[in-house]
């Protein structure tokens, strides 16, 4: 097996053994970006002398006999909507195109603490929205496993980065299944921590009582290591909860003897593919032959997940978007005269589509007179939301259903129809809106071989619970499935 | 019926400086009337009594002492500004 194909915690055994030294593995990184960059579109800004040149600087450290952490040389994809000094973050928009940070987000501090090599700016839907990376101003990414498919969104680029043995791992960030329909729809896990958990300074906020940043890999056991390595209470994000620290591999426990699921009605409702539901099923018996204890549940309110998720999202996105209006920073239509012509046609020229689509549905709903019933309607009805959740949390330790509700589909099939492209996340929304850590990891292929993803949700902060059961199932199932056709 | 006419998305639009085509406010005002149409589902949920949500976890206040720290300097934060003059943002004339 190629070096860019391995875990970052079987890498890390084989660093400690001196088998391999961090050149190696960022050479075998720039071979697969090299050969796969231009069939796939996974990254916005890969830059191979940069690679090199960190890869050197550990090798330095190591040398000098500094200590090999759990991502020490580890090249990781970061979505560019996360900030890197010096480093351009584009948000895979027009508006960003030339933006240079002047500092960095806290994961990206976290991650150099560690040693990490940033492999490259992974490719996304412009400002994290969309569920197919069809709406980069960069260009579509490929799904790596079927290249006339899409790889889901909006993390799109870090999802088919992994799965491309492009880089190891990657950071995401997840508002309503951004990280975890992407990573279902390539084959790997994809972890939304807890809200609050990971620090969203850095993050180029999308709707912020939603979005968390966190991690794509290409197993459980990286997930918990790069978890715990980006994790915990940050004073620049004021929205940070303070767990202390917590090593989440010491959860990676194969047993879930006794363990109660609950397998919620309305996320196995009409719209899931019969193989997506057969597939999970599949899943939940090995579960039950594992010693854990089925049952079908009901959270009434999840079928207002979707509608609150598209006014709250809107509006929060309609207000942080506000600030992208060619003063500070980002792109400026030169030939306007007056400063208000200068916001419109810098605003109309700089967003995409569905950006300005959803600028428009949050403005209207923000709006004198219509605030009441939409943005203050809308959360009124998230309460109901979490508190089902809560309810079922008294009773069930997980809850388990599929992540998306079809495998990938066709580039360009859902574009013209918004609504239809909304629908994707209808299994993921409902955890952003209650803020609850969700994984999800691969648990079989459809009849075309595409990768089919069951989501395990938990309480809040209970992390826990979601890797120890992400660990058994993947032990249960074993699944890995690499697209090693486009090596050939 | 429509939730929204041609005149009011042209109102939104203003209110979110954004300046659309003909075709474009067109083809936004019959997406957004899809959209909004869907999310009026809201309106069947009884919440009455039911607070709105403000924050997801049962969080406190934080308070921390006011201490002096450095912050971005000037001409960081100036950087990435398309224009400048004399340590300001430039921009066009006020109208």
């Amino acid at each position: 097996m190629q070096l860019n194909f391995l875990t970052a915690h079987k890498l890390k055994k084989m660093l400690e053994k001196r088998e391999v030294c961090a050149s190696d593995i960022a050479a075998s990184i720039q071979e697969s970006c090299e050969k796969l960059q231009p069939k796939i579109n996974a990254y916005i800004n890969f830059d191979k002398s940069i690679l090199q040149k960190q890869a050197e600087e550990i090798e330095c450290y190591i040398a000098a006999g500094g200590k090999l952490h759990d991502f020490t040389a580890i090249p990781v994809a970061v979505k560019d909507n996360i900030c890197t000094h010096g480093i351009k973050t584009t948000c895979a928009s027009k508006i960003l195109a030339d933006y240079v940070p002047v500092y960095d987000a806290t994961v990206i501090k976290k991650l150099q603490e560690h040693k990490y090599v940033l492999a490259g700016k992974a490719n996304m839907d412009e400002f994290a929205m969309g569920s197919s990376n069809e709406n980069s101003a960069f260009g579509p990414v490929k799904n790596p496993l079927d290249l006339q498919m899409v790889p889901g969104g909006s993390s799109g680029g870090p999802a088919a980065a992994v799965c491309a043995g492009m880089a190891i791992c990657a950071l995401g960030s997840d508002t309503g299944g951004s990280i975890r329909q992407p990573a279902s729809l390539c084959g790997i896990v994809g972890l939304k921590p807890t809200y609050g958990l990971v620090s969203r300074y850095g993050l180029i906020s999308f709707a912020s009582s939603l979005d968390q940043v966190g991690p794509i890999t290409r197993d459980v056991t990286d997930s918990a290591n790069l978890l715990s390595a980006i994790s915990g209470w940050d004073q620049c994000d004021s929205t940070s909860i303070n767990t202390g620290k917590v090593s989440y591999k010491d959860f990676l426990v194969d047993d879930i003897k006794g363990l109660n699921i609950g397998v919620p009605k309305q996320l196995m409702a009409e719209g899931v593919d019969s193989q997506v539901a057969d597939s999970v099923n599949n899943a939940l018996e090995m579960a039950q032959h594992l010693g854990a204890n089925i049952e079908q549940i009901s959270l009434p309110s999840l079928e207002y997940a979707l509608s609150v998720f598209y006014v709250i999202a809107p509006s929060e996105a309609s207000s942080n978007l506000s600030k992208f209006d060619g003063v500070r920073y980002g792109y400026r239509n030169m030939q306007a005269s007056t400063l208000h012509q200068m916001y419109r046609q810098t605003r109309a020229q700089g967003f995409g589509p569905e950006v300005k689509r959803r600028i428009m549905i949050g403005t209207y709903c923000l709006s004198s007179g219509y605030y009441d019933a939409y943005y203050e309607k809308a959360q009124r009805v998230r309460t109901l939301i979490i508190n089902d959740f809560k309810k079922a949390f008294e009773k069930y330790d997980v809850l388990i259903s599929p992540t998306s509700p079809t495998t990938a589909f066709k580039i360009g099939e859902k574009t013209g129809d918004p609504l239809s492209m909304y629908l994707s996340d209808i299994c993921t929304i409902p955890v952003n809106l209650a803020g609850l850590p969700a994984i999800s990891i691969p648990c079989g292929l459809s009849s075309e071989n595409l990768p089919i993803g069951l989501q395990i949700i938990a309480g809040t902060l209970r992390e826990d619970l979601i890797f120890k059961t992400a660990y058994s199932l993947e032990k249960a199932i074993g699944f890995n499935k690499f697209p090693l056709h486009l090596y050939e | 019926m429509k939730i929204i006419s041609l005149e009011q998305a042209s109102h939104v639009a203003k209110l979110a400086e954004l300046e659309l085509s003909s075709d474009e406010l067109d083809k936004i005002t019959s997406q957004l009337d899809d959209i909004l149409g869907h999310v009026a589902k809201i309106n069947e949920a009884d919440t009455e009594g039911v607070r709105p949500t403000s924050h997801t976890l049962d969080t406190n206040n934080v308070l921390r002492e006011d201490t002096v720290k450095d912050s971005l300097s000037q001409e960081d934060a100036l950087k990435n500004a398309p224009q400048q003059s004399g340590g300001g943002f430039l921009v066009p004339k006020i109208d």
